[in-house]
């Protein structure tokens, strides 16, 4: 079912930072299966850098970047016809605005994909697995909540859209399970970056850039110590999660679950 | 020279991604002249004359502002060409859909805002279906699976476009954009032709005709059940 080859390494070079200078990194491969995380303040050029590789630019973009795929410069046609494009993209900003049912939509997409219509089910089920409120086929894809629209979101293009490359620009704020869904993108060997400023998705990559007026500064390779930090956020991540629930519902929180008074003792 | 009308709905994006387009030009060397015609009012002759670019603007007030661009586009022409321009780009806002600007020689783009919806594609006729270029703007809001819906749905309705996905934000797919700008032929006004031709419009509203009442109403009418009559002598 499988529309595309997985990539085996998409790699970045040859850009300049703000100030003209040739960014320290100068080049960076990424491997498949591989997450990897792109962090830097505001401005810093997280978003260009996601921007060239959406583009495969070719030296033709502000930050003159050239990228490569499986060690070759990328053809014309896999740079511009849409149905060779090999990237997905999801970000905090995406909305849905079609005026559709959930089915319906997915159907639709699935179509345009020439993807089996059976794989609908799945992806309202793989979504179901990331957010707490349920998302039913009938529901209008306009009233879904944030953490569903972003649940829903990630299932699709793990199912449908199911390009090698995913592109994740902030979804941090999202209502969803963060550390399952970044699992469920990089799922089937794909290639995953993440532009984030939330440990809980930089701990999970396996290396991070760290951006700087503009250009890539330096790569950091998560430690084992960041890993096992990693696995507790997750923890802290579905609790705050199941509060959301319960808030919602209207019910009162007033214990403590173990994991915090663990973390407690370990810190003391 | 060579000559780029660029048409799409007001506000789906045309000025901000010319904008980055010009820009990239301009390092590259080029000379550029642009036109913006609109129907009653523009800003976008400030933003373009920041480009330290010659700027020109046609308000086609209360005529079709695509029949408008046509009758003047020999003046258009001959202005760019004063100015020494390689490169004429033309904006204009389509408004009805049944008409495009787009002439045999020039590079048609049209610009479409990906936040409209999927039908949209198929309301917006001969502007989309008979352009070389479409440019899809505001793609950074909406999901994944929409934008490959919409593009699915761009090129039923025209499969021969060439598509380009860009951010009048960011300047993304800008260069893109300009690198097909050289692919069309130098503009020859003694042979430019229209592509679409523009539609019927000889019925006494065209006239200036404001009464509703069926009674006044003289020349080609089309029923609202599809059926066409002619009133008149
Ligand atoms: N989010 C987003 N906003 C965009 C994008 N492109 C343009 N905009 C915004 O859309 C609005 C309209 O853009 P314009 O470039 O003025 O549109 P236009 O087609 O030239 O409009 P008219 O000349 O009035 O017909 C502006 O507020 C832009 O900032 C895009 O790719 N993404
Ligand atoms: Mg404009």
């Amino acid at each position: 079912m499988r529309s595309w080859a997985m990539i085996e390494t998409l790699s970045i070079s040859g850009g300049y930072d703000k100030n003209g200078q040739f960014e320290s990194v100068g080049d960076v491969q990424i491997r498949r299966g591989e997450i990897v995380g792109v962090v830097g303040p505001t401005g810093s050029g997280k978003s260009s850098l996601i921007a060239d590789i959406e583009q495969l630019a070719q030296g033709d973009t502000p930050t003159r970047r050239t990228v490569f795929v499986n060690g070759r410069t990328p053809s014309r046609e896999e740079r511009t016809n849409p149905k060779k494009k090999i990237v997905a993209q999801l970000s905090q900003n995406m909305n849905f605005l079609a005026n559709m049912t959930v089915g319906n939509f997915l159907r639709l997409h699935a179509k345009c994909r020439h993807v089996d219509k059976e794989s609908t089910c799945e992806v309202i089920e793989l979504a179901n697995g990331l957010t707490g409120e349920p998302i039913c086929e009938d529901d209008e894809l306009t009233i879904l909540s944030g953490g569903q629209s972003r649940a829903l979101m990630v299932a699709d293009v793990a199912i449908i859209s199911d390009s090698p490359i995913v592109l994740v620009d902030e979804i941090e704020n999202a209502g969803i399970k963060k550390h399952d869904a970044l699992k469920l993108l990089a799922g089937f060997g794909k290639i995953v970056l993440v532009v984030t400023h939330d440990p809980v998705l930089a701990l999970m990559a396996e290396r991070r850039i760290i951006m700087r007026f503009g250009g890539m500064v330096k790569i950091v390779q998560t430690t084992k110590g960041e890993k096992l930090v990693s696995q507790n956020l997750k923890r802290i991540d579905e609790w705050m999660l199941t509060l959301r629930e319960q808030v919602r519902q209207g019910e009162l929180i007033e214990e403590v679950p173990d994991l915090v008074s663990a973390l407690a003792e370990k810190t003391a | 020279m060579k000559l780029v009308i660029v048409a799409g709905t007001p506000g789906s994006g045309k000025t901000s991604i010319l904008v980055h387009a010009v820009r990239l030009l301009k390092e590259r060397g080029a000379s550029v002249s642009i036109v913006k015609i609109d129907c009653l009012a523009t800003d976008d002759d400030e933003r373009y004359s920041r480009l330290a670019i010659p700027t020109l603007v046609g308000l086609a007030k209360d005529v079709c502002p695509d029949h408008f661009t046509v009758y003047n586009m020999e003046e258009i022409i001959q202005w760019a060409r004063d100015n020494g321009a390689e490169l004429l780009v033309v904006e204009t806002a389509g408004l009805c859909h049944r008409c495009a600007p787009y002439t045999t020689g020039c590079l048609g783009v049209c610009v479409i805002d990906a936040t409209c919806g999927p039908n949209t594609p198929l309301k917006v006729g001969p502007l989309l279906s008979t352009a070389n270029i479409i440019v899809i703007t505001k793609g950074d809001v909406i999901s994944q699976a929409e934008r490959e819906i919409f593009r699915e749905r761009l090129l039923e309705m025209n499969p021969q476009a060439e598509l380009v996905n860009a951010n009048g934000l960011s300047g993304q797919g800008a260069a893109e954009l300009v690198a097909r700008f050289h692919d069309s032929p130098d503009v020859q006004v003694d042979s430019e032709r229209l592509r679409h031709t523009a539609p019927l419009s000889i019925c006494t509203l065209c006239a200036g005709e404001t009464r509703v009442a069926r009674e006044h109403h003289r020349g080609i009418l089309r029923r609202i059940d599809g059926f066409q009559t002619y009133a008149g002598e």
